[in-house]
């Protein structure tokens, strides 16, 4: 219970150092926000009068506190472009990006497990170098074409969705139907990623002299492997899935271009191209915000699964 | 004496990689065409002998473009290994041999970074000092890679930092930087070899995706990842256009993670 609590305020640390970071590297550079809203023809009494309805004429430690505040309370700011609040903007988006994580994420796991155990299992077997180079392929293809590949294929060819025009999650079960394609585009490579992280991990426990012990008293491999190896082998990785988790989203801001979702990462990439700064600071706290928790969710889980990790022991 | 195992991994890597470098390096000097020559009578040409990869809808010949576009990617990848590489090397050899607070610090300040993805954190960089210039992608991605590299060095020089062969150096006399970079860096070499070409492989993702999202590398200089983004919307017309730029972005990604792996193997076989 304490080391959960410990967790957790080093989480709040670090997303408070996150944050005023991210808050004040824009605000160095972004200029003068009114300038940029009003235009360059503004008077000078218009812009004056903007910088203190925006509060911007307060120092940085204040401004951050207000910001920070207003994280808290869903008010991020308005945006240079939309001329809208921010935290209005982005709340559907969060979803549809949560979405796309999640579905993505199932697919992994599910593919990856199975394959993962398999492969260890049959480790040094005559296909085993063919088996490698397949999953060096898969783990070399970028997101993003293997997105194009998929919208032409699924989209044009086989029209089991029309690319570029999402349903909305109004209608959810069209939603996530569309979802599903650029989910795979996200998954492939870090599914192979996954495949073979748990291989060698696997293989590695594989060696050690309890599992030599457990065969040699008559238990046959894969018993031992799914009653013995598995558990032991399981918290790293717990730990590189919520890795993964992250780099899911990161997947998911170039491949939401491909097929056209409103989801965050389209949303970031408008925002960079248009300097529209209060925009990007939110995305990039709301994702590290997503990446840290899921760290922290691992390491959680990970002291459930190995109580040795209690103590203080390594694995 | 057992015979040490072929290592078909590394090879064909090797073979790919030096491939494709040397028609990069070739497509530095010479190209067939142009790459920005366009030829109204020769659009969407299918590929065929005066054209290996086709034309695009501006008649331009995509041939010349991909060697432009992958000299682009491999040049960014290669110096932001080579600046990452090179800071990160320097920080993680300094911290983890002399040890102490700083190395406590900055580790963790390293864990923190290293937890975010690449591609997101070069695209704040980018953001900060500005879209859509190469020097910039440079400098942004080259940023990026620092942390990872010094933790990954770090580590190594921690372990070797009190084997009996460089207490005996120490107590020869030899100085810390002679200690460090030429007793205990060759012996580090199996876990930073391999973990250079992954910092390769994910720099040259990171360049094609932002330059995708038309936030990297953008006209007039070539980049693979903004032809893809070109090709994307003339697939029905041109397909091979696409194919032709993704298939040799995968090459790349895929020669040099072969590379990768097959080291990883060398290192694997040995111990």
């Amino acid at each position: 219970m304490k080391y959960v609590l410990g967790r957790l305020v080093m989480l709040a640390v670090t997303m408070a150092a996150v944050s005023f970071l991210t808050f004040a590297a824009f605000d160095l550079i972004s200029g003068d926000p009114a300038t940029a809203m009003l235009g360059t023809q503004a008077t000078e009494e218009k812009v004056e009068a903007l910088r203190e309805e925006l509060g911007l004429n307060h120092p940085l430690l204040v401004r951050y506190g207000s910001w920070l505040a207003g994280f808290f309370t869903g008010d991020l700011g308005m945006s240079y472009q939309y001329r809208q609040p921010v935290g209005e903007l982005l709340a559907p988006k969060v979803a549809v990006t949560l979405w796309l994580t999640l579905l993505s994420f199932l697919m992994i796991v599910v593919v990856s497990l199975p394959l993962g155990l398999l492969s260890a299992r049959y480790a040094g077997g005559p296909w085993d170098g063919l088996w490698a180079g397949v999953n060096q392929f898969c783990m070399a293809v970028p997101p993003f074409f293997t997105g194009i590949l998929l919208s032409y294929l699924f989209g044009i060819v086989l029209r089991w969705f029309v690319p570029g025009d999402f349903p909305g999650l109004e209608a959810p079960g069209k939603a996530l139907w569309y979802l599903v394609f650029p989910a795979l585009a996200i998954a492939l490579p870090r599914a192979a990623m996954t495949v073979r992280m748990l291989r060698s991990t696997v293989v590695a426990e594989m060696n050690k002299a309890y599992v030599r012990t457990a065969i040699s008293r008559g238990n046959d491999r894969g018993g031992v492997l799914w009653h013995h190896v598995l558990k032991n082998a399981l918290v790293p990785v717990v730990t590189f899935l919520a890795q993964t988790l992250a780099e899911i989203v990161a997947g998911s801001i170039v491949v939401e271009q491909v097929f056209g979702i409103p989801g965050l990462g389209r949303m970031l990439v408008a925002s960079i191209s248009g300097r529209d700064y209060p925009v990007v600071q939110a995305i990039v706290v709301i994702l590290a915000l997503w990446v840290v928790a899921a760290g922290t969710a691992a390491d959680l889980l990970g002291r459930r699964i190995d109580p040795r990790l209690k103590i203080g022991g390594r694995v | 004496m057992k015979k040490r195992r072929k290592n078909t991994m590394l090879r064909v890597g090797l073979i790919l990689t030096g491939l494709l470098a040397a028609l990069i390096l070739l497509g530095c000097f010479w190209t067939p065409y142009d790459p920005e020559a366009m030829d109204a009578a020769a659009k969407f040409l299918p590929p065929c002998l005066a054209h290996p990869m086709g034309t695009d809808s501006f008649g331009r010949d995509i041939f010349s473009r991909v060697l432009k576009g992958a000299g682009t990617t491999f040049g960014i990848a290669l110096s932001t290994v080579a600046m990452g590489g090179a800071l990160g090397i320097l920080i993680g050899a300094v911290t983890g041999y002399f040890g102490g607070v700083v190395d406590d610090i900055l580790m963790r300040l390293g864990d923190v970074i290293t937890a975010f993805p690449s591609i997101l954190l070069a695209l704040v960089v980018i953001s900060l000092m500005g879209p859509g210039k190469k020097s910039n992608v440079v400098l942004a991605l080259g940023l990026v890679f620092i942390p990872s590299f010094a933790r990954v060095t770090r580590t190594a020089y921690a372990s070797l930092r009190d084997v009996n062969y460089v207490q005996s150096a120490r107590l020869m006399g030899a100085s810390h930087s002679r200690i460090l970079w030429l007793h205990i860096l060759p012996n580090t070499r199996q876990v930073l070899l391999p973990a250079l070409t992954i910092g390769f492989n994910n720099a040259a993702l990171a360049e094609a995706s932002m330059s995708y999202l038309c936030i990297g590398v953008t006209p007039p200089d070539a980049s693979l990842g903004y032809m893809l983004s070109e090709a994307q919307g003339v697939f029905q017309r041109a397909p091979w256009y696409a194919l032709s730029t993704g298939l040799t972005l995968v090459s790349i990604i895929f020669g040099v993670g072969l590379i990768g792996q097959g080291l990883q193997r060398e290192k694997g076989g040995e111990v």
